[in-house]
């Protein structure tokens, strides 16, 4: 076993979970490279949108995956950190809306 | 990392010795083993021995001396660098041209070559030959010093095309590859070429700009990167150019090194491996394209012109026994380092080949 949670080297083996479910496997990667192809969207912003939701799901592999990927799809690195500051507003904006909930909370339990 | 000002060759760094390159790029593997040896990955698809499909351009590199040091360099070349073509050697490219009447182009590459002395008349004898000429021109030099200020209407005057390398539309990613201040320096150029009519349409004026990866990544999507390129420097700077090509740093001279100083050599031979694509494979440009070093040496490309892998033995070796049909029956001398060529959409002096 592993003496670390992630290892890099894993990321590419990514096609291998396929292999205890084939068919789900195969669903899955057909749709993500459809996903993926430049449609309404450059393949350069959909990059872009990957990378900023990498960081709000916080994985790892796909940090690495879309920081390669968006460089190579030719975003600049202004481009690329305005992303994960889009993340990261969503990502404290979403925890800070919640406040207002608390605040109805205190009002009904409050004198 | 700050780019060096001095080319490896003058550092007397292990990497400017290209056997030594060679024995790297030969003994690069993951940990599963060994790359298989590209020759043997042409075999699969039936493509080796690999030959020309009939060579149309004549590529002379007129020297190695160029005013910028840029990190990713395969040449290796500098303002140190002395090894420069002789107009005896011109003469000599200029009569394998007479009796080539195929080879309709002539792309002229260094360094900078415009620091050739005879770079001006080499150029006035190939226009006034009809051939079309390319000259790969790194823009700072216009504005190095005032005797290049009237580059851009000398090149119009012989109707020369005009290829320049922008690694990206912004000065930070520019500067780190190429050197602190290029990428202002290069935006004048670019403009100054305009001004004379370059890049602007019904000209015939060709400007065609080069994006290669500043970084150990693979460049993408040629169309997609060419309209990002065009809507910025005409919002940012008034800039127009014809096509954007996409060129992949091939690991050898400077670009190995630094691979390896950076800790990326193994990945980055690994992508390369990876996207192998047979299509680009058939495309490669040394099947359409010869190679001549400063000396008058005969080469299938000019990244085996800076490894030192001269043509086949057995035939023409140099420019003066130039014999094109010969030529054209040789097998292409392979290694490593052609991976670059064959990853994904494929990279040619022209940029993508798929
Ligand atoms: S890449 Fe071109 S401009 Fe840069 S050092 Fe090499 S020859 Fe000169
Ligand atoms: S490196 Fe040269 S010889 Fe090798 S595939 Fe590319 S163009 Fe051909």
């Amino acid at each position: 076993m592993e003496n670390t949670y992630y290892n890099p080297a894993d990321l590419k083996k990514f096609g291998n979970i396929s292999e205890l479910q084939p068919e789900m496997g195969r669903k899955f990667f057909d749709y993500y490279g459809e996903v993926f192809k430049e449609g309404a969207l450059t393949e350069r912003e959909k990059a872009l949108i990957a990378l900023a939701v990498s960081h709000a799901v916080q994985c790892p592999y796909c940090i690495d995956a879309y920081t390669s990927d968006c460089l190579e799809k030719g975003a600049d690195e202004n481009q690329m950190m305005e992303a994960v500051h889009v993340a990261a507003a969503i990502k404290g904006g979403a925890a800070l809306v919640h406040g207002v909930q608390m605040m109805n909370k205190i009002k009904d339990l409050t004198m | 990392m700050p780019i060096p000002v001095k080319s490896l060759k003058a550092q007397q760094h292990q990497f400017a010795n290209p056997a030594f390159q060679l024995e790297v790029l030969q003994h690069a593997g993951t940990e599963e083993g060994d790359f298989p040896l590209f020759g043997a990955k042409l075999q699969q698809h039936q493509l080796y021995p690999l030959r020309p499909t009939g060579t149309t351009i004549l590529q002379v590199n007129v020297g190695k001396m160029c005013n910028q040091t840029c990190r990713h360099c395969h040449v290796d070349a500098g303002p140190d660098r002395k090894e420069i073509m002789t107009r005896d050697t011109m003469q000599l490219c200029l009569d394998a041209l007479a009796k080539s009447p195929q080879l309709t182009t002539v792309d002229l590459t260094g360094g900078a070559p415009e620091m050739n002395p005879d770079f001006r008349w080499f150029v006035e004898q190939l226009s006034a030959m009809g051939r079309q000429v390319i000259v790969r021109c790194n823009l700072t030099i216009i504005l190095a010093n005032p005797k290049y200020h009237d580059l851009p209407e000398f090149f119009k005057a012989h109707q020369v095309q005009v290829v320049s390398s922008l690694p990206y539309f912004s000065a930070s990613r520019t500067d780190a590859q190429r050197g602190d201040g290029v990428f202002e320096k290069s935006i004048k150029a670019l403009q100054m070429l305009n001004q004379v009519g370059y890049g602007q349409e019904g000209s015939g004026l060709e400007l065609n700009l080069v994006y290669n990866p500043s970084g150990a990544f693979l460049p993408a999507g040629q169309k997609s990167l060419e309209g990002e390129f065009k809507r910025r420097l005409k919002s940012g700077y008034d800039i127009e150019f014809n096509n954007l090509f996409c060129i992949t740093n091939l690991p050898i001279s400077r670009y190995l090194d630094y691979l390896v100083e950076s800790g990326n050599y193994s990945s980055y031979m690994e992508k390369l491996v990876t996207a192998f694509n047979p299509v680009a494979a058939v495309n490669v440009m040394c099947r359409n394209t010869i190679s001549v070093g400063w000396d008058g040496a005969l080469y299938d490309c000019d990244f085996n012109q800076m490894l030192e892998l001269k043509v086949q033995p057995g035939t023409p070796q140099h420019i003066r026994d130039f014999d094109l049909d010969q030529l054209d029956r040789r097998q292409i001398v392979l290694d490593q380092h052609c991976y670059g060529c064959t990853a994904g959409a494929g990279s040619s002096c022209g940029g993508s080949t798929t």
